[in-house]
C-alpha cells in the first residue's frame, strides 16, 4: 500500500494491517523517519512534493522490490506540509517470509524513497527558511542496488 | 504546454506553474531550459549554468536530451530531498 499525506499515521496499526490475516510471513521490519533538529537551530520543516509525480514514482519503487524480492508485502506512507523536530515523515514496512528478504527490501526502498520521491524540504533556520541540497552519500548507497 | 516549478526553483521564479508557447526550434526539455532562462532575472537564476536541475515529462524522470514534442506536463526541480535517517 503507497500512501501520501499530511496527517500523521498509527505505526502499531498499520504494521497490524500489513500482515492481518496473513500465516506465511515470518519477518516484519519497518523504517520510521523522523525530523531531526539540529544543533544550528532547525526546529521544523516543510516538505513540498510533486501530486501525481510523487504516487507514480512510489508506486515504480514498490514494483521494483516486488520484483526483486517476490512475495513481499509493504506499506510506505510518506508525508508532506510542515513537520516539527521528533515528527514522524516516513513509514516503510515490509512483511515477508523470512528475515533476510524484509530486512534487505526495506532497506531498498528507504535508499530509492530519499534519491527517487520527489520531495523537497524547506529548513525553518533561525536566519530565514533555505532548502535543503542533496546529499551525495545518499545517491551513493541508493546506486549500491 | 504546461511546464511546473518545485522547492528552490519554485521560490526563484516566483511560481509554481505556467504554461508556455516555446518557438519550434524548442525540441529538447534541455533547449527549454535554456529558451525559460531569458524570461527574467528569476529563471536566469533558477536554471543559471551549474545549476543542478532534474526534469520530469508527464510526471517520469527524463534527461535533459528528452523530447517535449507532445508533453502536457514539463516539470524543473533540485535533486529531491525526501525521507529521512
Amino acid at each position: 500500500m503507497i500512501r501520501v499525506q499530511r496527517d500523521d499515521f498509527d505505526v502499531g496499526a498499520e504494521l497490524e494491517r500489513l500482515t492481518a490475516g496473513r500465516t506465511d510471513l515470518g519477518g516484519l521490519v519497518s523504517f520510521i523517519g523522523l525530523v531531526r533538529g539540529t544543533e544550528d537551530g532547525v526546529r521544523a520543516m516543510t516538505l513540498e512534493h510533486y501530486p501525481g509525480m510523487t504516487e507514480r514514482a512510489l508506486t515504480a519503487i514498490a514494483e521494483d522490490a516486488r520484483s526483486r524480492w517476490p512475495g513481499i508485502e509493504l506499506t510506505i506512507i510518506h508525508r508532506f506540509g510542515r513537520l516539527e523536530r521528533g515528527d514522524r515523515i516516513v513509514f516503510v514496512a515490509v512483511a515477508a517470509a523470512h528475515r533476510a528478504e524484509a530486512f534487505a527490501a526495506s532497506e531498498f526502498l528507504v535508499d530509492w524513497l530519499k534519491t527517487k520521491a520527489p520531495f523537497w524540504k524547506l529548513e525553518e533556520r533561525p536566519e530565514g527558511s533555505q532548502w535543503v541540497e542533496a546529499q551525495h552519500e545518499d545517491e551513493e548507497r541508493a546506486s549500491r542496488w | 504546454m504546461k511546464v511546473l516549478y518545485f522547492a528552490g526553483l519554485r521560490t526563484r521564479i516566483g511560481r509554481g506553474e505556467e504554461d508556455v508557447d516555446p518557438p519550434a526550434e524548442v525540441h529538447t526539455v534541455g533547449e527549454l531550459m535554456q529558451w525559460l532562462r531569458d524570461r527574467g532575472p528569476g529563471y536566469a537564476a533558477a536554471f543559471a549554468p551549474g545549476a543542478l536541475v532534474r526534469a520530469a515529462v508527464d510526471q517520469d524522470y527524463v534527461g535533459m536530451d528528452h523530447s517535449v514534442s507532445g508533453a502536457h506536463e514539463i516539470a524543473f526541480f533540485p535533486p529531491v530531498t525526501g525521507g529521512n535517517g
